[in-house]
């Protein structure tokens, strides 16, 4: 089926429900329990999760397979949101055209920087990409402000021309939508204790990522996708066959940065906003990170990469000390301040060393990313059950 | 389910399901309530969104400490701080509405994007009627567009520029915290005071839009008593050693230097023009001066003894003597053991603003709140009477002018007072240019 | 003119951090092949090693002083060094004063340690893994370093002043024949740019000159055939990490009078460090030196009044402009070999 092998489809399908139910996985704790504060099916975050999961999926086409390290993937996607920001404050409150002109944008971008950048290799590579977003970045942030907003950013105003909108009713405000159906817009099932959000933007963003991650499939097991399998693994020995691996590498370059430019457009059409810091080299370092503690290569590990770090940086980052002491309030006064003492450190505001440490762990104890982490508990399941046909 | 199997788990697990399908009925839409987020049941949350990670860290820390501080007064524990002080009466110590006070932390990381997803997790999943915090300009703006979408009230922290209630204003967005035009408005007279009105000024301004605003700010007053501006030089946010721009300050023959930094920038540069001896100096036979138009304690504290005897402006010190800000210290430095910072002032005061403001409207709705924000007149909370501006939403409050202390006692007391600029001096119209561009629209209590 | 000399002095003494920092990575990077994403936290580490010491010599006891009030009313608590009873007033008050360059001695054996360990603990693990790999652990290194460090000192930036004697400035102009004025230098940055160049002939002078530095050499050009000659050059290689990480911490310790450190500088030269190391060409450390000189100097230059009003914002972006126009003439840097970290 979608002309794919069963595996791939199998893949294909488990995203498919992974994103549909969501709201349900994400909420498993019910609303008023202590363990509440982990729950992550609320819309903003739900979106964050498939919106950076389509950026990690497109920048594993690229580094996962030829091996090419962009270390300014940001900028693309900064491009895309004020591409998306710009179309919603001249032309229309509509996601649709903010969306496409983001892919656009940020695939024209993609195809200059890259045309420059590719004719190095290696770590001289990853410092000119480095290079382009940071200067997108600085300028963005300073010289560009009156197209860009610097730091305030750009957000849509009651006063924005928006050519193709009707005139805001009075006292209206501008708001993303698809044909009317706001992306805000939310509907709240409760079932006993628990409750559940299903929210439009959400399903949208998701339907996108469904998208991106078949398209994602069919490069990774199409002829080109073995081009550039090809250029990571020899690229001298590709040259000495008669072809020319540029074309192949901007191409993969290229579409990249237009999923990049999708993630952008889509942030913004989810969250109307945009700013510069989305272009810092410490945001292309995180799609990094997240591609690798996913798994490089793998065609779901950046999704579960990007899943875990934006997880630790809303929820982890959420728990304060006041959380804790009610969740240890059952012990008694001394043992509990020591266990609030010892565990105060890496929650709240230190959830960069919880996050820097599943770096550590991650790396150090399972080589693949998180994917080999699932393999490996799946590998256990199965031994349980049949021995026999296991290929992974 | 497609193929049909009738074992003991089987008929369990359908079971199941159905039980699940009869709970429907307490199923609920958000357009049940008034307006976002109707606190339901006995408490009420609100948001502290601070920056809790990246350099201003400290200052988040300081800002949260002050609004568990007004969380406990608010519900009646501790002595009540500035409650007792407060010249509306409304406030009871039973929480909000007779709700209990709850609420949520978050962090901003000082960034757009990482504020923005923080307030609306609040807004999402925790039910915030109300969000607090951060300690910028671009937060701010951020955030305060979110809220306006959202349907929340938004009660700015310490941010600075004035695009805040100028060109980026919203109707449910309040700032207590003063700006770079009261910051100009103030410092300049003292300025001519001390140091005369024939100056040269060299400004050094942080590349962004609060950098922008301050230096037009302190330009065009420090000019109208006089000065002359020898030369703007625009300094990038991430630049860390500033000698190259600080170098050729002399050469130009300014004998003042305006450094428009904020945070680690302000920190660096005036470490950098004190390491250049710029202030053993004599230019046109006038001693060279440095001037920071923004202070705060914790930019005075990572810049140590460099500060000594150098103008700046702020919203309010500890050292204020009369009965609000003595009533807040002593609570405050009770509770922690130091003195409240500038930033620490400001979001107790905006939550204290917000509550009384609920109570008065006799509900949460942001709509109502932002009535009874409007035009809204008290004293009593430490910079005596202050008067929230329906126009834009910006208090109009005396000015601080203060100077880095020569003989600090301890790593807290850094800057004195060196005058009250009454607010008169600091009030502009609302049109003013530097605050064109903006409309505040209308409230929005979504839902 | 006399605006130019005093930009190339600026940039010279920028360049020299730049130097000192890309001289320590390209030991460890473009070297032994390692992407050290940790390299920043080093430096940072380095600088905390002079807070630390400042910290340890002004250990108090408070005294209660009844003729000063605190802010709450009490008596004031006034904080009295140890080291004031031990060698009185005076004595003690000097040696706090010189903490920054007594921060030197205490730093080097620290960051021999520290960079000795986390080559035997944890990148040792990491030569024959993918880059990919060894970004991620030396990034998390990293978070978790600089948040260790934040939770113990705080965010704020925390002042260390030079010693009184190396305040202020001197009248470089003047002595050359120029007006008074408008060539002034601090006297603590020249320390420092006299100080980054003993650093790093010493280290040129070790490599060039001892049987250890021609060893190491020979190992970075081909590790295998050292190792079969019998040769232990796994061991030289740690001692070398600990160089690197020493050389990168003095770096650090130096520079706290110019810039108040905070827990996040690091990460303010990691992007620098990388950019410095790779326009100076992988594997070469005379080039990694030239291009902390030569990005110092164009980053001075591209600061002046005049040249902003030319190009708006080319301050912003002049060190990737020339990373950009370097590697696009130089395919491998200033002087890169051949075959490192090209793939």
């Amino acid at each position: 089926m979608f002309k794919l092998n069963k595996k791939d489809l199998r893949t294909l399908i488990i995203v498919i429900l992974l994103a549909l139910f969501a709201p349900f996985l994400l909420n498993p704790f019910p609303t008023d329990s202590a363990l509440a504060q982990f729950n992550a099916g609320y819309p903003d975050l739900m979106q964050r999760f498939v919106i950076f999961g389509i950026f990690a999926v497109g920048f594993n086409i690229l580094f996962g397979l030829t091996g090419y390290l962009s270390f300014g993937h940001a900028a693309f996607l900064g491009a895309g949101s004020y591409a998306a920001i710009w179309m919603m404050k001249l032309l229309t409150m509509n996601i649709i055209p903010a969306i496409i002109i983001s892919v656009i944008v940020a695939g024209i971008f993609s195809l200059f920087v890259g045309w420059i950048s590719l004719r190095r290799s290696g770590i001289y590579f990853s410092i000119l990409t480095l290079a382009f977003s940071m200067m997108s970045y600085q300028l963005a942030y300073s010289v560009l402000t009156p197209i860009t907003g610097g730091e305030t950013g750009l957000q849509p105003k009651v006063n924005d021309p928006r050519l193709l909108d009707g005139a805001l009713a009075e006292g209206a405000i501008p708001k993303a939508n698809l044909f009317g159906l706001d992306m805000s817009q939310s509907y709240d099932m409760s079932l006993g204790a628990w409750s559940f959000t299903f929210n439009s933007g959400y399903y949208i963003a998701a339907a996108f990522l469904i998208l991106s991650f078949y398209l994602s499939i069919r490069i990774f097991r199409s002829p080109f996708g073995m081009m550039l399998r090809a250029v990571k693994s020899n690229q001298q020995r590709m040259t000495y066959t008669g072809l020319d691996p540029k074309p192949y590498t901007l191409a993969a370059f290229v579409i990249s940065g237009m999923y990049a430019g999708l993630a952008g457009g889509l942030l913004v059409a989810m969250d109307t906003q945009a700013g510069a810091e989305r272009m810092f080299w410490t945001a292309s370092g995180e799609v990094v990170l997240m591609t690798i503690l996913g798994g490089v290569g793998t065609l779901i590990g950046p999704v579960l990469g990007s899943g875990a770090i934006k997880y630790m940086e809303n929820i982890i980052s959420k728990i304060n000390s006041d959380i804790l002491h009610t969740w240890f309030a059952f012990l008694p006064d001394g043992l509990e301040n020591v266990i609030v003492a010892i565990i105060y450190p890496f929650i709240g505001k230190g959830w960069h060393l919880t996050l820097g440490l599943l770096f550590m762990i991650v790396v150090i104890a399972l080589p693949g990313g998180l994917v080999e982490g699932a393999q490996r508990l799946s590998r256990l399941f199965k031994k349980g059950k049949n021995k026999s046909n296991e290929n992974e | 389910m497609t193929k049909s199997n009738f074992t003991r788990r089987g008929v369990l697990r359908t079971g199941a399901v159905a039980g699940a399908g009869l709970s429907l009925p307490t199923i609920f839409t958000s357009s049940a309530s008034a307006f976002t987020n109707e606190p339901q049941g006995g408490s009420v949350t609100l948001g502290f969104n601070v920056p809790q990670s990246g350099p201003y860290a400290d200052e988040g820390a300081d800002e949260l400490r002050a609004y568990e501080l007004a969380v406990e007064h608010l519900n009646g524990g501790g002595d009540g701080g500035m409650m007792n002080t407060f010249s509306s009466k409304a406030l009871r110590g039973n929480g909000i509405l007779g709700k209990k006070v709850e609420y949520v932390t978050g962090d901003t990381q000082t960034k757009s994007d990482a504020a923005r997803a923080s307030a609306k997790s609040m807004i999402e999943k925790d039910g915030a009627v109300m969000i607090t915090g951060g300690s910028s300009s671009g937060v701010a703006v951020a955030v305060q567009a979110l809220c306006q979408e959202a349907g929340v009230i938004f009660m700015a922290g310490l941010t600075h520029s004035n695009d805040t209630t100028g060109k980026d204003k919203r109707a449910n967005g309040f700032r207590h915290f003063f700006n770079s035009y009261m910051s100009g408005a103030a410092l300049a007279p003292v300025l001519a005071n001390a140091y005369g009105t024939d100056r040269n000024a060299y400004h050094l301004t942080a590349d962004y839009n609060w950098g922008y605003t301050t230096e037009e700010a302190v330009k065009d007053s420090t000019e109208a008593l006089g000065w002359n501006t020898v030369a703007a030089v625009k300094t990038p946010l991430t630049q860390t050693d500033f000698s190259s721009y600080i170098a050729p300050v002399l050469q130009s023959g300014a004998d003042t230097l305006v450094l428009n930094h904020y945070g680690g920038n302000m920190v660096n540069s005036l470490t950098n023009a004190v390491q250049f001896g710029l202030r053993d100096k004599v230019v046109n036979n006038k001693d060279f001066q440095i001037i920071v138009p923004l202070y705060s304690r914790l930019m005075a504290r990572g810049a140590g003894a460099n500060v000594k005897g150098i103008f700046g402006s702020t919203n309010w010190h500890w050292s204020l003597q009369d009965e609000g800000s003595k009533a807040f210290v002593r609570s405050f430095g009770t509770k922690y053991g130091f003195p409240p910072s500038q930033a620490a002032h400001t979001c107790y005061v905006q939550t204290l603003l917000y509550a009384d403001a609920v109570e008065r409207a006799g509900s949460f709705n942001p709509c109502a709140v932002v009535e009874a924000l409007e035009g809204y007149e008290f004293d009593g909370l430490g910079n005596g009477k202050t008067l929230y501006r329906a126009e834009d939403h910006q208090c109009f409050k005396d000015v601080l002018v203060v100077k880095g202390k020569e003989n600090p006692t301890s790593e807290f007391d850094l800057l004195e007072i060196v005058e009250v600029t009454p607010v008169e001096q600091v009030t502009y119209d609302p049109n003013h240019p530097q605050f064109q561009g903006g409309s505040l629209g209308s409230c929005n209590p979504g839902a | 003119m006399d605006s130019i000399i005093l930009q190339i002095l600026n940039g010279l003494d920028k360049g020299s951090a730049y130097a000192l920092i890309a001289l320590g990575l390209t030991l460890i990077f473009g070297t032994l092949g390692v992407v050290n994403f940790a390299h920043g936290a080093l430096f940072m580490i380095g600088a905390f090693c002079a807070v630390t010491l400042n910290r340890i010599l002004t250990l108090s006891h408070q005294v209660i002083d009844n003729t000063r009030t605190d802010f709450l009313g009490n008596p004031l608590k006034v904080d009295i060094p140890y080291i004031y009873d031990f060698f009185g007033e005076n004595i003690g008050r000097a040696i706090i004063d010189w903490s920054v360059p007594l921060s030197i001695l205490f730093a080097i054996p620290i960051m021999i340690a520290i960079g000795v360990i986390m080559e035997r603990g944890l990148i040792r693990h990491f030569y024959h893994r993918p880059h990919a790999d060894q970004i991620l652990v030396t990034f998390g290194l990293a978070i978790v370093l600089q948040e260790v460090i934040k939770f113990y000192y705080g965010a704020n930036p925390i002042p260390s002043p030079a010693p009184e004697a190396f305040k202020g400035s001197f009248d470089f102009g003047a002595l050359v024949g120029f007006d008074p004025n408008t060539i002034i230098y601090p006297y603590w940055r020249l320390v420092y740019f006299c100080f980054s160049l003993i650093v790093i002939g010493a280290i040129f002078a070790f490599l060039q000159f001892t049987t250890f530095g021609m060893v190491v050499r020979a190992g970075m050009a081909d590790r295998e055939t050292v190792g079969l000659l019998g040769i232990d050059i796994d061991r030289r290689f740690t001692i070398m990490f600990g160089i690197a990480a020493a050389v990168t911490g003095l770096a650090g310790v130096m520079y706290v009078p110019i810039n108040p450190p905070n827990y996040h500088m690091g990460m303010d030269f990691l992007v620098l460090s990388f950019v410095v190391v790779v326009v100076g060409g992988m594997g070469s450390l005379s080039g990694a030196v030239l291009a902390g000189f030569m990005l110092g100097i164009l980053e001075s230059f591209a600061s002046m009044r005049e040249v902003i009003d030319l190009l708006p914002g080319i301050n912003q972006i002049i060190i990737y402009l020339v990373a950009i126009i370097i590697l696009l003439t130089r395919p491998r840097g200033l002087m890169g070999r051949r075959g490192v970290m090209e793939d």
